[in-house]
């Protein structure tokens, strides 16, 4: 069995070596290099631009503003196109804007010989602004008279939703009448989260050149046949005239599941006669000019009867979007799902969500799509509740949670297997939860301990919301390995080596047979829509056991008119042809290939290639419990323990499995205790960089613990569910959770950082005159 | 131009730079050194540490011209250059899953191999200050501690046994 080995990364030993290569490493030297110029105010038009100072001065190649490129707006989300207009995601953006939405939006772009001669001509380009007052807040771009921020949406919402579940046969009409009956234990909360970024620590990068008459865009992405498409739509030619190339990246995290400056990348290579162009974002760019988390604000209300069921719940999120739509309302509507989906409501669920832009940087996606902010809400909801009404929050999660068989009213998407309450038991244990919950009940003093927990839900890919296919090309070598090609995306999180496993799992090879080719070019690369939604393992999967099986039924019908026996008597095991009766093996896969290859008998060069659409989708699932030290006047919060366990059905390579859930987990950290982008009142980042901006580093956490629950899953291809994004959900509440049990203030807002702390202690009366 | 000489990875380099150069571009652009990752070029994330006279630097806030006679390592010179096997230390950050996307990695492995240089032994809270200066995004830095301290065990234990 290869699956559920953990076998080591195919792509270690290139990356400890310096063997790996990736966008920056590969371009030709010399080559030209592309600088932005970014608006210096958040709202406003730009009048004029006056470059002739800049044009003259040496190393300057070309100067392009917003005046200069096509009038064509186009989408930017890593989602699958849709041919239905209704679906297609929002148009919103151009290659340049004249429009200028955010603090640092891109009015202009210089191509010098070199970097210093690009940054000179970025200092001698004036600018002539009509500047209007920024919107940074969704109260204030959908107050009475905001101006536009798009002219398609006069009144800066992007979208709405407003989802009600079916209710049973009851008194009562609507989840409002419940939340009113004096029967129940009613409750309202309000929770907000912020804005973080993902700090993949290498900067978004491309570099474009021409070559047959087609624009080859190499780029540092996680969705390279998506990129190629929004090329073609940004620049208005047909999307077979880009060519995408994708090496090994350094992480992602939704950020580059989103064509960035690809598009204006290939547009710039194109004004300067297809001489090769480097896009290369600082670091500072990276924080201001890319994605992030939305910061949602969350009103929720709740009915509990006396034994602790949840008979209904209403929950209203704002999402700030930023200046432009990106992956837009999709995210709060994942958020508001998410919180509706983990715990199954008596009588009935009312979801409300609304995305408004504003004069701030966009956000998009990031590492579990909204879900981190709606479990936030849900899970200090659940928490308070529990301490509101004297409930124990174990219990009373355990009571409500999503149960085995749930199908969700709205989109069908089903429970098939669950090890929600197995991830509770097993992590209460490591933490030795009574005993703490008991133990930390009654401190006084300034450092006091706590415990707390948080659980989520989490689908699989994207159907049925959008599409879900992928396809999988695999070819027999001469020497009787296989080449292993796929459109989907190693990102860092492990994809090749799990593809790998998989596919020798399914052929019936060694995984030292198979070889994966890690890069993909759109014009050689099977189709697959990316790394993205958890999906590949689950999606790409299907693909690849599909494909290693049609490939093996290939290799055992040439192996039958070689031995002239029947294909039933034979087959494919440790990657030799074998009596299928006895296990001996029969047929050198070597003696196989090189016949293929080499005979004048018939040659057969053996290949498969398969599509497979996935229409079905399920839930993981999992639970963080933490054990945190607070330093009450100093408002800080040090973890102690922390551990996530997951059911992601089987594991493909339990190892690398780990170690994506403790990057999770640390993100989760981040987002709990320090991160967030912090703005001035004229829109303008104050902490736009690795120093003010904090990130963890491995002296701010704890040993981190993953631990699993493996459910074998019947609609994954190896019984496996998705696992990439899940890991940094649960944390922040989790944390927040043992924050309250320790000193009993609630901190309904992201970071818990210690100014925050030290205003909600002295609030609730912990510090006395600062002490 | 300025020239430059110094040994990299063991060999004798002589090359013109820029005065206003960094060490990280000179590596990365002159030398080919691609290892020498660049996240942030101001010295807050350590994707470009390499070793030089074996001290850890950030080279991306290191002058090439301070290199003058100098010696440089990095991860391109740590496999056995007879058998081209990985180092100790390579091959720990392999076993332990160290790696993901593999992009801060070579400058964790600079500093790991001035830590095991060191000839010390150090408690995991340590490591931990040890490798603060280095920013990943994906390991949560479990991982890479764990491979951090068993190439500091795998040294130790191999000193022991010689003398």
């Amino acid at each position: 069995m290869e699956v559920g080995k953990s076998a080591i990364r195919v792509d270690a030993a290139d990356k400890v070596s310096g063997g790996a290569k990736y966008t920056d490493d590969l371009i030709p030297r010399p080559h030209l290099v592309a600088k932005l110029l970014h608006a210096d105010i958040a709202n406003g038009v730009v009048r004029a631009i006056h470059t002739q100072e800049a044009a003259r001065l040496p190393g300057v190649v070309k100067i392009v503003t917003c005046f200069d490129v096509p009038d064509i707006q186009y989408p930017t989300p890593g989602h699958p196109w849709s041919t239905e207009t209704a679906h297609q995601d929002v148009s919103d953006r151009k290659l340049l804007e004249t429009r200028v939405r955010y603090y640092g939006d891109d009015i202009a772009a210089v191509v010098a010989e070199d970097e210093v001669s690009a940054q000179r001509a970025l200092k001698a380009i004036r600018v002539e602004y009509e500047e209007y007052e920024p919107l940074l807040t969704t109260q204030a771009a959908t107050a009475e008279g905001a101006r536009p921020i798009h002219d398609e949406r006069p009144n800066n919402v992007l979208a709405s939703m407003d989802l009600r579940t079916p209710m049973p046969e009851s008194d009562f009409k609507t989840v409002e009448d419940v939340l009113a009956c004096p029967a129940y234990h009613q409750f309202e909360g309000h929770y907000q989260t912020q804005m973080v970024q993902h700090c993949h620590i290498e900067p978004a990068v491309s570099y474009a050149y021409m070559e047959g008459g087609k624009i080859v865009v190499v780029s540092s992405t996680q969705i390279p046949h998506i990129v190629r498409r929004v090329c073609g739509q940004a620049l208005g030619i047909p999307w077979g005239d880009i060519r995408v190339i994708k090496p090994y990246i350094g992480g992602g995290f939704g950020n580059k599941q989103e064509v960035l400056y690809e598009p204006l990348n290939a547009f710039l290579t194109r004004a300067v006669g297809g001489r090769c162009v480097k896009l290369e974002l600082t670091r500072e760019e990276v924080f201001q000019n890319t994605r992030s988390r939305h910061a949602i604000s969350f009103d929720v209300k709740a009915a509990v009867d006396g034994d602790g069921n949840l008979m209904a719940r209403w929950v209203k999120a704002v999402s700030n979007q930023g200046s432009y739509a990106s992956h837009g309302h999709a995210i709060v509507a994942n958020a508001v799902t998410g919180f509706r989906q983990l715990y199954l409501d008596q009588l009935g669920c009312h979801a409300e969500a609304c995305t408004v832009y504003t004069n701030l940087p966009a956000p998009g996606a990031m590492r579990g799509y909204g879900i981190p902010q709606g479990d936030f809400a849900g899970e200090c909801m659940m928490e308070d509740i529990a301490r509101k009404f004297g409930l124990d929050p174990y219990e009373f999660r355990l009571r409500n949670i999503m149960p085995l068989g749930y199908v969700d009213p709205f989109n069908g998407i089903t429970c098939h297997s669950t090890g929600l309450r197995e991830c509770m038991e097993k992590g209460a244990e490591f933490i030795h939860w009574k005993e703490l919950r008991e133990k930390y009940q009654n401190q006084t003093g300034p450092v006091r301990r706590g415990v707390g927990m948080a659980v989520f839900s989490y689908k699989t890919g994207v159907w049925p919301i959008s599409l879900e296919t992928a396809s999988a090309r695999m070819v027999l070598n001469q020497d009787g390995s296989v080449q292993l090609q796929l459109g989907a995306t190693e990102i860092g999180q492990g994809g090749d080596t799990v593809f790998s496993q998989m596919a020798a799992e399914s052929i019936g090879f060694p995984l030292e047979r198979v070889h994966i080719v890690s890069f993909q070019d759109t014009d050689t690369a099977p189709f697959d829509t990316g790394a993205y939604a958890s999906r590949q393992t689950y999606v790409t999967g299907m693909a690849i056991k599909q494909t290693g099986e049609i490939f093996r039924e290939k290799l055992l019908r040439y192996a039958s008119e070689m031995l002239e026996r029947p294909t039933a008597e034979l087959d494919v095991r440790n990657g030799e042809i074998v009596d299928a009766a006895t296990g001996e093996q029969v047929l050198r896969m070597y003696d196989l290939a090189q016949e293929s290859f080499y005979s004048f008998r018939r040659t057969e060069h053996i290949a498969a290639e398969s599509t497979h659409q996935c229409k079905d989708n399920t839930f993981a699932f999992g639970a963080c419990f933490a054990e945190v030290e607070v330093d009450i006047p100093l408002g800080k919060v040090k973890v102690l323990r922390v551990v996530n366990v997951h059911d992601s059905g089987k594991l493909i390579n339990p190892k690398l499995a780990e170690a994506q859930v403790h990057g999770g987990m640390s993100m989760g950290l981040g987002y709990a205790l320090s991160e967030e982008m912090k703005f001035d009142a004229k829109g303008r980042l104050l902490n736009g960089n690795l120093l003010d901006y904090k990130l963890p580093t491995a002296m701010d956490q704890p040993d981190l613990t993953a631990l699993f629950v493996e459910t074998d899953d019947p609609t994954g291809p190896f019984g496996n569910k998705a696992l990439g994004e899940p890991p940094a959900i649960p944390v922040a509440p989790a944390v927040r959770n043992a924050v309250l049990h320790a000193t009993g203030v609630a901190v309904n807002d992201l970071p818990l950082s210690p100014q925050k702390l030290v205003e909600k202690f002295t609030q609730a009366g912990l510090i006395h005159n600062g002490r | 131009m300025e020239i430059l000489k110094c040994t990299v990875n063991g060999r004798p380099a002589e090359l013109g730079v820029d005065p206003r150069e960094s060490l990280a571009d000179t590596l990365r652009e002159r030398l080919g050194l691609t290892s020498v990752k660049k996240g942030c070029e101001v010295g807050e994330c350590g994707a470009c540490t390499v070793l030089v006279d074996g001290v850890a630097i950030d080279s991306c806030i290191y002058l090439a011209v301070w290199a003058q006679g100098k010696s440089i390592l990095t991860v391109e010179g740590l496999r056995d250059p007879d058998t081209g096997e990985l180092s100790d230390i390579q091959k720990a950050f392999v076993e332990e899953a160290a790696v993901q996307c593999g992009f801060c990695t070579p400058g964790i492995i600079m500093s790991a191999v001035e830590i095991v240089g060191s000839g010390k032994q150090y408690t995991r809270e340590e490591l931990r200050k040890l490798i603060s200066g280095h920013l990943c995004r994906c390991t949560g830095y479990e991982n890479i501690l764990n491979a951090v301290e068993r190439a500091v065990n795998t040294a130790h234990g191999f000193v022991g046994k010689e003398s």
